[in-house]
């Protein structure tokens, strides 16, 4: 099987995302592919239907969110922020990227606690790492700096070494 | 249900008052930060009625240390220093995942040989982490000697590491592109010898605790999840295999040449601690078999390192007799390389799930966003349902068997 | 501090030194440690009592999770903000004799860490008598720690009077 230059990392199959697009086309911005990796990026207004749809397709059955990542792309930026939700099916086993821009004034992306409980403790993370607010988290507290912090400490503006 | 507070009483007269015995009373309890049985800085609040656990809220952030903001002022070469103190237990799974998902951004294939010394490692890490969850997770049930004879066989696997990095716990090892240099004379001897020792260890601890009744008894119909529950938590590795789901990385996305060795995946369907604790036994076993065979590949010489120019430093006899090899290497060692732009994310299997590396690159010589999905942060959060209703021993018990690790959760 | 004096004042100082001999010995060769591994180093404090490295011939085996009945506080591990209040409190509810331990970078000086999550050394929330290097050190490592705490129980003046110094004489 090991051929002399080594054999290559799998890469975990990610689905043709273009019906998707077709479906959802108020919601949907574009769909880019890059390293094997599809991309859905979407509004934040139909994010909740978008979602639902994802997990509840039987061809599509993204019954796992493995990650919701928060992106800070820089002071400067408009769009400012990014969150990324990293979908996984377990009964397909395919991935999906869906990624929602924010601005800067008003950070605001509505919650998927209600799609995957995975989400509550993921979106609680962001919220203190970068301000993102979640609209309709059931407990949206900081979780990793002390309560009474002030400031995010992911954001680019934030310094390292903090204040 | 309201809780009716007991007042306690100052004045003498009120004194002759005594309280209602048939009162709800309850408690709120702060469990840790500073706790032997929470496995590091973890606090839970705990409203107790008696002995029962009504609710459970994990607090944590105590252990933060900012990693994931540092990553993103070393170099790439240089992350790996900081990604292996996050989950200290497996600090080469953790330098694996990012590895491959850098060199993922790079396009870089890795030598065959150096694919199977990670897989080596890597599996040797999952024992020795194994070996830790089931030294503590019987102390904190009670079982003493458990812990002495897991830390005793750890010992030797932290010989094997301190033999090919130089360091016991974080070895910083991998490097993208392969590995930092190639496995030492005796390292392969030495690797035989424990596997040889191996099952005798592991029949003499299923001896000593897994038929032990009491163990038993505090382990079977504890800490409940189910199947539907465990995936809607986004549970993950061990944890959602003790719950019926049949989910491995190494299987389902391979990375790192697994799809080449012969192993099984141990699931059980109860969703108990006790399940837990017997898919980590089985798990010792499936190790060790690719271990074996990881070893006997081995045997065969090969390069350590990918041959690409941003990654592989030059030769010391060419860098001091050329100029040119010498400003490369210069440049390499100083200013580093830089990585194309794009976003990856790259999950694999670390001894407590799925632990996923999301990178980003804006094309410069440091990340620009290196974000770890840590599997102990998720399956911590499913606590609560796992708890509440049980006894407080019970939380003890439930804690050990879903295997945190403070670095990872509060990374 | 009173038993001690008036102690040290009525006895003579052959017999005030005899009795620091020995209560310095009784309280050298039974620290007991209050559990506060935190990160990695935590790790290999648990590694030094195993049988390999065996901390319990120290004396010091009997890890006291209520602070209240330990002797010293070994810091292993990074010291997050959110966690130097409980350290210090932790440190306050220890009664006297009381030492710290500072083992490893992150707990001495930040480590690895120079950022806004991590106390730059936990001499800024506890005085701390023993620093041990490494990352982790090993166990090793901190029983020489151990040790050279030991030494410096050894010198303390329980009874005795403490002369006015001018230069700091090591023993």
């Amino acid at each position: 099987m090991a051929e002399e230059t080594g054999s290559r990392n799998i890469v975990p199959r990610y689905i043709d995302a273009s019906p998707i697009g077709a479906r959802f086309a108020e919601t949907v911005v574009e769909i880019t592919e890059a390293l094997g990796e599809v991309t859905v990026v979407a509004r934040p207004e139909g994010l909740v239907g978008l979602m639902t749809y994802l997990r509840d397709e039987p061809t599509l059955r993204f019954n796992y969110l493995s990650d919701i990542g928060g992106l800070d792309l820089g002071e400067f930026a408009s769009p400012r922020f990014a969150v990324s939700y990293q979908l996984y099916s377990l009964d397909h086993n395919h991935r999906l990227r869906v990624k929602v821009f924010l601005d800067e004034e008003d950070p605001v992306v509505p919650t998927v606690c209600g799609i995957w409980k995975t989400a509550n403790w993921l979106e609680r993370e962001i919220y203190d790492m970068f301000g993102v607010t979640f609209e309709g988290h059931p407990d949206l507290r900081r979780i990793l700096m002390p309560a009474d912090y002030e400031g995010h400490p992911l954001r680019k503006d934030f310094p390292l070494k903090g204040y | 249900m309201q809780a009716k507070e007991i007042v306690v009483p100052t004045s003498a007269i009120s004194m002759l008052r005594k309280p209602d015995p048939l009162a709800d009373t309850q408690m709120t309890v702060s469990m840790g930060p500073q706790h032997p049985s929470t496995h590091g800085v973890l606090r839970l609040e705990l409203v107790l009625d008696g002995e029962t656990v009504i609710k459970a809220t994990p607090d944590i952030g105590y252990l933060h240390t900012g990693i994931e903001k540092t990553m993103e002022k070393e170099k790439w070469q240089q992350v790996v220093t900081v990604t292996c103190r996050m989950d200290y237990l497996n600090s080469f799974g953790n330098d694996l995942g990012y590895v491959l998902a850098a060199e993922k951004l790079m396009g870089v294939e890795i030598p065959q040989r150096a694919q199977d010394i990670r897989v080596l490692l890597t599996e040797l890490n999952r024992i020795s982490s194994h070996l830790v969850w089931f030294g503590t997770h019987c102390l904190d049930i009670g079982a003493m000697t458990a812990f002495f004879y897991a830390f005793t066989h750890r010992e030797k696997v932290l010989d094997l590491f301190e033999c090919v990095s130089g360091a016991r716990l974080h070895q910083s090892y991998f490097i993208m592109g392969g590995v930092r240099w190639d496995l030492p004379e005796n390292f392969l001897a030495q690797t035989q010898e424990f596997l040889d020792g191996f099952p005798p260890f592991l029949d003499e601890c299923k001896r000593l605790v897994t038929g032990n009744k009491i163990f038993q008894r505090r382990t079977k119909g504890v800490g409940i999840i189910g199947k539907e529950s465990a995936i809607d938590w986004g549970l993950s590795g061990p944890t959602i295999r003790g719950s019926g789901v049949n989910w491995d990385i190494r299987k389902a996305e391979p990375y790192s040449g697994y799809d080449t060795y012969d192993f099984d995946v141990p699931v059980y369907h109860d969703g108990d601690v006790w399940s837990r604790y017997k898919v980590r036994m089985d798990e010792f076993a499936e190790s060790w078999k690719i271990c074996r065979q990881a070893v006997e590949r081995l045997r065969q010489p090969g390069e350590f390192m990918a041959n690409h120019p941003k990654l592989k430093l030059p030769a010391r006899e060419l860098m001091k007799q050329h100029i040119d090899v010498m400003i490369h290497h210069f440049l390499l060692a100083s200013e580093g390389f830089t990585v194309p732009i794009g976003e990856v994310y790259q999950t694999i299997e670390s001894a407590r799930g799925e632990i996923g590396f999301y990178v980003v690159s804006d094309g410069t010589e440091r990340p620009y966003r290196v974000r770890v999905r840590a599997p102990s942060y998720v399956n911590l959060s499913a606590l609560p349902a796992m708890v509440e209703g049980s006894l407080l021993a019970d939380v003890v018990a439930v804690i050990g068997s879903i295997d945190i690790v403070l670095g990872d959760v509060d990374r | 501090m009173g038993l001690e004096t008036k102690i040290g004042e009525v006895l003579p100082d052959v017999l005030t030194t005899r009795l620091d001999s020995l209560v310095n010995w009784a309280r050298k060769s039974s620290i007991w440690p209050a559990t506060f591994g935190l990160a990695c180093c935590a790790i290999e404090m648990m590694a030094m009592t195993d049988p390999r490295h065996d901390v319990a011939r120290f004396g010091a085996e009997v890890f006291r999770a209520s602070p209240r009945q330990a002797d010293v506080m070994i810091v292993a591990g990074r010291v997050s903000i959110k966690m130097a209040p409980v350290l210090r409190r932790i440190y306050d509810q220890m009664p006297e004799p009381k030492w710290v331990i500072s083992m490893g970078v992150c707990a001495s000086a930040g480590g690895v860490f120079n950022n806004y999550a991590i106390v730059q050394g936990v001499d800024k929330v506890v005085p701390v008598d023993v620093f041990v290097p490494g990352c982790p050190p090993r166990p090793e490592g901190l029983i020489w720690a151990i040790m050279k705490l030991q030494e410096k129980i050894e010198r303390e003046k329980v009874f005795t009077e403490e002369p006015a110094k001018t230069m700091v004489q090591l023993a």
